[in-house]
């Protein structure tokens, strides 16, 4: 029994981490129906670029400032260059446009920053410590306080601010947010803006648990199942999402994976989206009906 | 692509026959050339150009055609194609190892035909769900396949290695392992699928297949099988990609590997139609070439202008960056891709001509 809640515990700490990543995607999907495909590309540049800053010599919070400067002008150059012109186009077509930012943006931070795998140390022991009779480790506990924050500081952002409630008006309905004079695209800037502050935290987080490298890209296929368990539209549901599938993976890697012979884990996530999917469209907190036929 | 629309409302006049009956046989005449001197390659080309161009040019058009059916004509989006490729593959080494009675064409279609049953099984989903949701049910196939072929040894009889040796390819006593051979059995290949693929997409099946992606719920309206509709959009896209499979591993790779049809095969294709040119049978070929030529292209750039002095790996970023920039160009620009823009500068050219 202590080893069922041990690998639970594991998988549901680990879920927090998808849920970091998965924040970038609620908010743009928010604000402009895009499903930002880069947004793992954003999370690969935010911790290359910040881990080559810190390479240099440069002081840890200059770095992060830095990068985050960088990452919003990748924002607002995404804003203005691919989704200006593609305003009014059908869903799927602006998937396809951020499916190619992401391979420009992998490209380039590449080309300029290198390929090679760096090492980031936050300055968070690893060590596991027991809370009750069951191994937790401390690394995954700073990350899912981290999400904790983000996720208040966002509501705080998107409730009592007057850029926050622009925003959920633009989310509502965009053609009565334009006629009231709030400006479409400068808040789609900032908030491809905030993405990248989401993604450089996520960045910080998965590049100091597996090293920063090319791999962490791929942390925008497991963002997707979270995405559509959770709902597209809520942050909650990221949170939640990424706690499904965090404790789901790991107890079917554990319990169905010695039936089927292991690594169950690559598509398991996204049967069970599969299955919501088919029983509940929008998620368990999503609420824009997507289309159904 | 134009042509399709015009067809019908210029058959009514006769001054509209005749001008397209000419434009017919024109047309058909210049595709008797075409084929023949692409069957007469392997006379002049040597081995390196059949092995590393023009074959995987070929399978990749055959790739592009498939999910263009599904994609450009049925608008239903897919990220399964490299799946698919798989189950071809797999089928059809199996069938050529278990059955090897059967001769290599009826192999390849059944094995076309395993993957198309496939296809219409991971295309339930879009009964109820469609656009990029439906893009994360075909991603849940592709991951559920890779993980299959790899998982479970009977696929690839029991080889220790990951990768297997493809049987020997022989039809009617002609040994067909030669790089001239391959390259034939490519080409037909190809020349059978898209000719009955360019049937199909202007006969009844074709036309309920743009109803449906120009609008569903109008379709549906009218009387038009949707869901019927869609999973056949599913099969036929599933079988021709199965076909490519099945080539790509025996006629190109040489070897059935469950790596070289993983997740960036099904991205590769999925740019090969943007830059073609969806609901375009010409823009698979247009886009495939693009998708092949363009990187020994820009490797004959590294070495050659540079000197080899441009480390591979930073040519390999920027044909990324390169592709990623085409894709988001395309998109904005140019939706309906290379063969649209072929199109338009050819009737420019004429109008031009005329003058």
């Amino acid at each position: 029994m202590s080893f069922f809640i041990e690998t639970l515990v594991g998988g549901l700490l680990a879920g927090v981490m998808y849920s970091l990543v998965v924040i970038g995607f609620v908010l743009v999907f928010k604000a402009s129906g895009v499903f930002n495909f880069a947004q793992g590309s954003m999370v690969l540049c935010a911790a290359l670029t910040f881990v080559t800053l810190r390479d240099k010599g440069i002081d840890f919070w200059l770095a992060a400032l830095i990068t985050l400067a960088v990452m919003v002008l990748i924002a607002i150059a995404v804003e203005r260059v691919v989704l200006r012109p593609l305003v009014n186009r059908p869903q799927i077509t602006l998937f396809m446009a951020t499916l190619g930012v992401s391979f420009v943006i992998e490209g380039l931070a590449q080309i300029v920053m290198g390929a090679s795998v760096h090492e980031l140390d936050l300055g968070i022991v690893d060590t596991p410590i027991e809370i009750g009779g069951v191994q937790v480790s401390q690394f995954d506990l700073v990350a899912a306080g981290t999400a904790g924050i983000l996720v208040v500081a966002l509501s705080i952002f998107f409730n009592r601010t007057r850029v926050g409630i622009a925003l959920r008006a633009i989310a509502d309905d965009p053609q009565a947010a334009l006629s009231i004079g709030i400006r479409l695209q400068t808040l789609w800037q900032i908030v491809w803006g905030v993405a990248g502050f989401v993604s450089l935290v996520a960045g910080l987080l998965w590049g100091a648990r597996q090293g920063v490298q090319f791999a962490l890209t791929l942390v925008v296929l497991k963002a997707l199942p979270v995405l559509i368990i959770g709902g597209f539209t809520s942050i909650t549901g990221a949170i939640v999402g990424g706690l499904i599938v965090g404790a789901g993976d790991s107890l079917a890697e554990i319990y169905l994976g010695s039936l089927l012979g292991g690594s169950v884990s690559t598509w398991f996530s996204y049967v069970l989206a599969v299955a919501f999917l088919l029983v509940r469209p929008a998620g368990l907190f999503g609420e824009a009906p997507i289309e159904r036929i | 692509m134009s042509a399709i629309g015009t067809e019908t409302i210029e058959g009514f006049g006769p001054s509209g026959v005749t001008a397209q009956s000419t434009r017919d046989r024109l047309r058909a005449g210049s595709v008797g050339v075409l084929l023949a001197a692409l069957a007469s390659i392997p006379l002049v080309a040597n081995d390196y150009w059949l092995n590393a161009v023009l074959i995987p040019f070929l399978i990749m058009s055959l790739t592009a055609l498939g999910l263009n059916l599904l994609m450009g004509y049925a608008g239903q989006a897919s990220l399964g194609s490299g799946g698919f490729m798989s189950v071809g593959a797999y089928a059809t080494y199996n069938l050529l190892l278990r059955l090897p009675e059967l001769p290599l064409p009826v192999s390849l279609l059944l094995g076309g035909i395993i993957s198309g049953l496939v296809g219409v099984v991971a295309g339930l989903p879009s009964l109820r769900i469609k656009g990029f949701y439906l893009v994360a049910s075909t991603l849940a196939t592709q991951f559920l396949l890779e993980w299959l072929f790899n998982q479970y040894g009977w696929f690839s009889n029991y080889s220790t290695s990951s990768s297997i040796s493809a049987p020997r390819l022989a039809f009617l006593g002609h040994d067909l392992s030669s790089p001239a051979g391959r390259y034939l059995l490519t080409l037909a290949t190809v020349v059978v699928v898209t000719a009955v693929a360019a049937r199909l997409v202007r006969s009844q099946t074709g036309r309920t297949w743009m109803a449906i992606r120009d609008m569903d719920t109008a379709a549906s309206v009218i009387g038009i099988p949707v869901s019927a509709g869609k999973l056949k959009a599913f099969f036929v896209s599933s079988l021709v990609i199965g076909i490519a499979g099945a080539l790509w591993a025996f006629a190109y790779l040489g070897t059935v590997d469950a790596r070289s049809f993983n997740l960036d095969r099904s991205f590769q294709i999925m740019f090969a139609i943007i830059i073609g040119g969806m609901g375009s049978i010409r823009g698979n070929f247009l886009g495939a070439a693009f998708m092949i030529f363009l990187p020994i292209q820009l490797d004959h750039l590294g070495s050659g202008v540079f000197g080899g002095a441009v480390d591979p790996g930073q040519l390999e970023n920027f044909q990324k960056a390169l592709f990623g920039a085409l894709i988001v160009w395309f998109l904005i620009k140019e939706p309906r891709g290379l063969a649209a823009l072929l199109s338009r500068a050819w009737t420019q050219l004429v109008s031009r001509i005329n003058r």
